[in-house]
């Protein structure tokens, strides 16, 4: 027996399509997986700071570490596991190689819809800031 | 019983939409100052906490005080509490959402505010308000439903409330004493570090909740079938008398100690708040509002015969409410940061905005409330009946 | 079967909690045990170190130059401050307060001429015993046990301003606004940017950090390397051979509030 059946289909047919928005949200499009593209210097280095499966996957927690270990431990020299040396920072090291960030990171990232990061609230991108100022400066 | 909140009258459902239409012009404001930061308040580098965290406080002292009705009730079997505790735990759980509220609004990064769960600092004193807090919170929702429950069915409350009461009666004294600490530990802050901070707090609370309660019982008997007894109330109102007289006792202390001593950095505050600073007193008219509610308010509360007419005492609880809302509100938090710890004196007010979101703080305390007495005063209706 | 929804509720609510909680109280009991990992971090080399970082300011040498900035503008520039422009958001690491301001329980109408109005330099103290870390709820702020470096976390900073609250000394500097943007007449509030540095994003608190960046690559703080008169000397006060101890044998020094029990590690000369 179900008492209210009306008022129950009503809402289940209301929950299912709140819980189903973002698949008609997104119906019409489709997008291509972003091939990665890197600068020559970092074509030209091989090699991140740890091979490039383990960068793909673990890059975010590798982030986390240098953060903690640079800011709070003070500890500003990675060594990787091969025994070679970097300095921990994400503006001055990975992105002196990695300096096209808007294809390096912002593509695979807005493709994975994991954009809404705050990184560069505070660290410079590369392509950007310098021109930021630049036209402002241009302008007055 | 979330039920009875979803049949009311008229004027009920045009109450709640009143206090949804100040949500979302609040929230409207809140999405502003998301956008463009803190900078839209009033506040700045010398007085760095305003109307958000003064609100905050006062706030903290209401939930406290629903401790002065389940205390005389359940410890020494006061009877004549019996209708009315329920009212005071819900106000307690709407005081609470609050202060929580006002706290996240106060935030330059609310979404990193589960940082002080992740990164947990038993060093900082805000680390055990936000446990004591959200103990406090869940603590008289818990009661409050269970008791509630039970009385709608006619049955005594489960075996697991009783010791969940006791435990909230030395837990309310906690939140108000821990919130005190977030100011007595601190150098340099003269108006704050004093060591019967705490102990003012608890007499401003116990005067202010119970006021407030009283206002909200007189309304609650005029919208409802529901009597919470003259007996009670005028119970109430002498809790009230009492605690108001031993809160302003408290800051008359301050006073002797700060300038029967001379020190200049424990008088700069008070002398700025009651008489002005250098040339600067915009808190003045605010802090003598005060005084003299506050010797009114005593003054009907304490002599039966206008303590025993409603009218007076509405008014007389009003005055209370009021006067310890500009006194442990804006006077202490804003007063502690003038003068700065250069000695210069900076004024604070609050800008629109602000006023705006505060409002709609205010409103999301008043909804909740709302419903939590709705659902209450209906149970109470028909057990009557 | 014994297992009813009630029971299944309780028992999945619990599970719950003890899944959140127990992180927590790892971190408690041991910071960063949880992850281990095979790679190894360190301080660079040439990183310059000390027991007790502590700069001594000679005001001997400071007041005669009244105009002098350049401490101040070097500070600001390499750590990206902005100017906003007004003195309500304003954010500064390190300025100067006549000394009726940065010490104003010393202050009486007949002290000597030279220091009366004068402009003494301030910045943060880095106290041995730092309220704004005692009281920061989610230790963005705190001292570096290496070398007593009072200093922030800006990841984790949720602009709560407890800390503004909690320093006697007015040291610290929220971000009312955002840093990056321009005010109404288009211009930015940072003029200029230093690459190698981040900005800061609105709704956190920050303030001098010793220029720990600056250490760790074996380079003393901008303001002392700025200051061409010799004014700020930078050294380690827990070393008795060192430069600041020298100084400190030798001259009568104040420190800004030390009845606080804050014990700060800026000294001056008067």
């Amino acid at each position: 027996m179900l008492y209210d059946a009306g008022k129950i289909i009503a809402g289940l047919v209301i929950f299912a399509a709140f819980f189903t928005v973002p698949f008609w949200y997104g119906s019409d499009k489709t997008s291509e997986m972003p091939k990665l593209e890197l600068t020559a210097k970092a074509k030209q280095a091989g090699q991140c700071v740890e091979p490039k499966e383990q960068m793909r996957q673990n890059h975010m927690q590798l982030l986390d570490d240098w953060r903690d270990a640079a800011v709070r431990d003070g500890n500003r020299t990675y060594t990787n596991s091969a025994g070679k040396s970097y300095t921990v920072s994400l503006q001055n090291t990975c992105m002196d190689c990695h300096a096209n960030k808007d294809k390096f990171c912002d593509r695979c990232h807005g493709y994975m819809g994991v954009s809404e990061l705050y990184c560069w609230d505070c660290h410079l991108d590369p392509t950007k800031e310098k021109n930021l100022w630049a036209s402002t400066d241009g302008n007055s | 019983m979330l039920e009875k909140a979803l049949r009311g009258s008229r004027g009920y459902w045009l109450w709640i939409a009143l206090l949804l239409g100040i949500i979302g012009v609040g929230f409207l404001f809140y999405l502003q100052q998301l956008r463009d930061g803190l900078t839209i308040t009033g506040m700045g580098r010398d007085v760095s906490w305003g109307f958000y965290v003064a609100q905050f406080t006062y706030l903290v002292g209401v939930a406290a005080s629903a401790v002065m009705l389940v205390m005389p009730y359940y410890l020494h079997d006061y009877k004549t509490f019996g209708k009315i505790v329920i009212l005071g735990e819900f106000l307690a759980v709407s005081a609470v959402s609050m202060c929580v509220l006002f706290i996240f609004v106060d935030l330059g990064q609310p979404f990193r505010v589960m940082n002080v769960v992740l990164h947990p600092t038993p060093n900082s004193v805000m680390f055990w308000d936000m446990i004591v807090l959200s103990g406090y919170f869940l603590l008289n929702i818990i009661i409050g439903w269970a008791t509630l429950g039970a009385e709608r069915k006619g049955v005594q409350p489960a075996g697991w409330v009783k010791p969940l009461i006791y435990l909230s009666i030395p837990w309310a004294v906690s939140i108000h004493t821990v919130t005190a600490f977030l100011y007595a530990g601190l150098p340099g802050r003269h108006l704050w570090l004093t060591a019967i901070m705490a102990a003012r707090f608890l007499a401003s609370a116990f005067a202010s909740g119970p006021a407030l309660l009283i206002i909200l019982c007189l309304i609650v008997r005029r919208v409802s079938r529901f009597d919470p007894g003259k007996e009670a109330i005028q119970t109430l109102a002498k809790i009230v008398a009492y605690a108001m007289i031993t809160n302003v006792f408290f800051l008359l202390l301050e006073f002797f100690t700060a300038f029967y001593s001379g020190i200049p950095g424990h008088m700069h505050s008070l002398q700025y708040l009651f008489f002005g600073l250098d040339g600067h007193g915009k808190l003045v008219p605010f802090m003598w509002t005060f005084v003299v509610l506050a010797a009114v308010g005593i003054a009907l509360l304490l002599v039966p015969k206008w303590r025993r007419q409603e009218n007076l005492l509405a008014a007389a609880a009003a005055a209370v409410v009021v006067s310890t809302w500009i006194d442990k509100g804006m006077g202490l938090v804003v007063g502690g940061f003038i003068p700065n710890p250069f000695e210069r004196v900076v004024e604070y007010a609050p800008t629109g905005a602000e006023l705006l979101i505060t409002l709609g703080v205010w409103a999301i305390g008043f909804l909740i409330l709302t419903i939590l007495y709705k659902v209450a005063v209906g149970v109470k209706e028909e057990t009557a009946a | 079967m014994g297992f009813d929804r009630r029971e299944f509720i309780k028992i999945a609510g619990l599970s719950a909690l003890a899944g959140l909680g127990s992180r927590a109280a790892f971190e408690l009991l041991g910071p960063g045990e949880l992850e281990a990992t095979s790679v190894s971090y360190a301080a660079k080399e040439s990183a310059l170190t000390a027991k007790r970082w502590a700069m001594v300011i000679d005001m001997g040498k400071c007041l005669p130059e009244a105009g002098c900035k350049d401490c101040m503008e070097r500070c600001h520039r390499i750590h990206n401050v902005p100017d906003f422009g007004n003195p309500k958001d304003e954010i500064k690491w390190i300025w100067k307060e006549a000394f009726a301001h940065a010490f104003p329980e010393q202050e009486s109408e007949y002290l000597a001429e030279h220091l009366h109005h004068e402009p003494f330099v301030v910045l943060c103290n880095h106290c041995a015993h730092p309220p704004c870390v005692r009281v920061c709820p989610t230790k963005a702020t705190f001292k570096r046990k290496q070398d007593g470096i009072v200093t922030m976390d800006m990841h984790r900073c949720i602009g709560c301003r407890f800390c503004m609250a909690g320093c006697p000394y007015g040291s610290r500097s929220f971000n009312w606004r955002d840093p990056r943007g321009k005010n109404a007449q288009g211009e930015p509030f940072l003029k200029e940017i230093n690459q190698e540095y981040p900005t800061r994003n609105k709704g956190v608190v920050e303030k001098c950090n010793f220029c720990v960046e600056r250490l760790a690559e074996g380079k003393i703080p901008a303001c002392v390397e700025a200051c061409r008169h010799g004014a700020l000397v930078f050294g380690d006060v827990a070393d008795e051979h060192s430069e600041v101890r020298q100084i400190l044998r030798e001259h009568y020094t104040i420190r800004r509030k030390p009845e606080l029990g804050t014990d700060p590690s800026v000294f001056y000369i008067v």
